[in-house]
C-alpha cells in the first residue's frame, strides 16, 4: 500500500510538471509529448519509456487495489456488529474517505484515459490529434472543469493522508517530530499536487491559456 | 465548590442509560433503556451502574453485567464505550471516569467493545484473551529464573528507559480495538515491541517477537492498520502513534533479517 502509494506520488509529480508546460505556449507542450515517446531513443524503441512508466504504474495500482480490497475486507469481519453510537476522536476527513475516494479516483482515471489518452475524445468536435489544442478545447467547458476540478480535491484529500499513512506504514514516524513532519509532509504535497494539476484547467477557462 | 454543583449533589441528577442487554455469547442482544434518578457528580462511572444493578437487584431484575477489577486505573479489566467513546469523554479508564464529567438529564448510551476478536460473553462483558494469546506468541522475554541480577551489569540508557516505561503503562484494556475504525490491535502490539524493543534484555528475541505477535494478531481476525489514530485519542494512558511506527520499523527488519 504504502510503496504502490509513494509510486504514485512520484508519477503525479512528474505529470504535473509536464501538464504545466501548457504555459509554454502549444509548440512547447506538444513537442513535450512528443519528447515522452522518443525519450531514450536509440537505446528505447519509440514510446518506450512511456511503456515502462504504464507497466509499473499496472503493477503499482494491482498492489494498491488489493492491498485496499483485503484491508477493507478485514476491517469489515473485524466488527460484524457495530456501534449504535460511535464518534470520531482523532481521524480526518480525508483518512475517513480514502476507501470511496480511492474508488472514485478509480473510476475517474478510466475516463481521464478515455479523454486523454485512449479515446482523445475531444468534446467541441475539434482535433484529437494536437494535444495542446484537446487541453484547450476540453477546459474551455465550465462542466469539463467541474469534473477535472472534483478529481482533484479527491486526489488532494487521498493524499493529504496517503502520504503521512505511507511514511508511518514504512516505520519512518517513530517520535512525535517524525509524526507532525509527515502530517505536514502530507499536507504540502496534497496541496501542490491538486493545486497545481488545478491550474491548467482554470487558466483555460479564463482564458489565460488559448 | 460552585453553588450550583453543591445544589446538584444533593438532589443529584437524572440519567437515561441506554445499556447493551445480552443474556450471553449466543443469543443476540440488544439496547435497554432504564432511568436513573439521584446520580451524585462525586460517583465513578462504575458506582453509577452498581446503583442501578442494586435497583434491577430490588426489583427482582437481572443486573447488568461488566467488568471491573482494581478500579483505581492500573489493571485494565474495565472497559465501556460510552456515548461512542473508549471509556467515555475524558482521557482515563472507566473507573476512574466520573459523573461530574455529565450533566443532569444526559442520555448515556453504553455498550461493550465492538470487536470479534472480543466476543461479548454477557451484557457489557467482553472475552479479551486473544491480548493474552498475542502476548504468549511474543510479548515476553526468556531469562533464567534465579536471584536477581545486579542492577548495574546491564546498561539501559536514559532515553531508552523512559521511553520503554512510558509505553509499558499499557494495560491492555482493548480500547484502541474498540476505537479502531478497522478493529486493528496494533497500537497494543506497537507498545509492546517498543517497550520490550527499547530494552537489552529485549533484543535476543526482537525478530521473532515482531512476527509473531503480528502472526498471532492476524489469525485472531483484528483488521489491519491504516494510520486513522483514534486508537491513540482513546487510549486511557495515552500510548502514541509513533509505536505503531517502531512495530512497522521491526517488522521491516525481521523482514531484510529473513524472517
Amino acid at each position: 500500500m504504502a510503496v504502490s502509494g509513494l509510486i504514485f506520488i512520484g508519477f503525479l509529480l512528474i505529470h504535473m510538471y509536464g501538464n504545466l508546460k501548457v504555459f509554454a505556449g502549444h509548440d512547447a507542450f506538444n513537442e513535450y509529448a512528443h519528447h515522452l515517446r522518443t525519450f531514450g531513443e536509440p537505446m528505447l524503441p519509440y514510446g518506450g519509456l512511456l511503456w515502462i512508466i504504464r507497466v509499473t504504474l499496472i503493477a503499482a495500482l494491482v498492489a494498491h487495489v488489493s492491498s485496499a480490497v483485503m484491508l477493507t475486507i478485514r476491517a469489515g469481519k473485524a466488527r460484524t456488529t457495530k456501534y449504535a453510537v460511535k464518534k470520531n476522536l482523532a481521524s480526518s476527513l480525508s483518512s475517513r474517505t480514502m476507501r470511496w475516494g480511492g474508488l472514485a479516483l478509480f473510476i475517474f482515471v478510466i475516463w481521464h484515459l478515455i479523454h486523454f489518452t485512449i479515446g482523445k475524445v475531444n468534446p467541441t468536435g475539434g482535433a484529437t490529434n494536437d494535444p495542446y489544442q484537446l487541453v484547450v478545447d476540453s477546459f474551455g467547458l465550465w462542466w469539463m472543469v467541474l469534473i477535472y476540478l472534483a478529481a482533484l480535491v479527491a486526489v488532494g484529500l487521498h493524499l493529504h493522508h496517503g502520504t503521512w499513512s505511507a511514511m508511518q506504514t514504512l516505520g519512518l514516524t517513530g517520535s512525535p517530530r517524525a509524526r507532525s513532519r509527515a502530517k505536514a509532509a502530507g499536507l504540502v504535497i496534497a496541496v501542490l499536487i491538486a493545486g497545481g494539476f488545478a491550474l491548467v484547467p482554470l487558466s483555460v477557462l479564463f482564458g489565460i491559456v488559448a | 465548590m460552585s453553588a450550583s454543583t453543591t445544589e446538584e449533589a444533593k438532589t443529584g441528577m437524572k440519567l437515561t442509560l441506554k445499556i447493551w442487554r445480552q443474556p450471553d455469547a449466543t443469543s443476540s442482544g440488544k439496547l435497554h433503556t432504564y432511568q436513573l434518578a439521584d446520580v451524585s457528580p462525586d460517583m465513578s462511572f462504575l458506582e453509577m451502574l452498581d446503583v442501578l444493578n442494586e435497583e434491577l437487584n430490588a426489583k427482582g431484575e437481572d443486573p447488568v453485567a461488566f467488568d471491573s477489577d482494581c478500579r483505581e486505573g492500573i489493571c485494565g479489566m474495565c472497559g465501556l464505550m460510552i456515548n461512542g467513546e473508549a471509556h467515555g469523554p475524558e482521557v482515563t479508564t472507566t473507573c476512574q471516569l466520573h459523573m461530574r464529567s455529565f450533566s443532569d438529564g444526559d442520555v448515556i448510551t453504553i455498550e461493550p467493545w465492538r470487536s470479534d476478536a472480543f466476543p461479548v460473553m454477557k451484557d457489557l462483558c467482553v472475552d479479551r484473551q486473544a491480548f493474552d494469546r498475542i502476548i504468549q506468541s511474543g510479548g515476553y522475554i526468556s531469562v533464567n529464573t534465579g536471584s536477581a541480577p545486579e542492577a548495574h551489569s546491564v546498561q539501559v540508557p536514559k532515553d531508552a528507559a523512559d521511553r520503554a516505561f512510558d509505553v509499558a503503562t499499557c494495560i491492555g484494556c482493548g480500547a484502541c480495538v474498540a476505537a479502531c475504525p478497522n478493529g486493528s490491535a496494533s497500537l497494543f502490539i506497537g507498545a509492546k515491541i517498543t517497550h520490550l524493543g527499547e530494552l537489552p534484555q529485549g533484543q535476543a528475541e526482537r525478530d521473532s517477537r515482531v512476527v509473531d505477535m503480528l502472526g498471532q494478531h492476524d489469525a485472531e481476525g483484528f483488521g489491519g492498520c491504516t494510520n486513522i489514530g483514534e486508537c491513540a485519542a482513546a487510549c486511557p494512558k495515552e500510548i502514541p502513534l509513533d509505536v505503531i511506527s517502531q512495530l512497522n520499523k521491526d517488522l521491516r527488519t525481521a523482514m531484510l533479517h529473513g524472517r
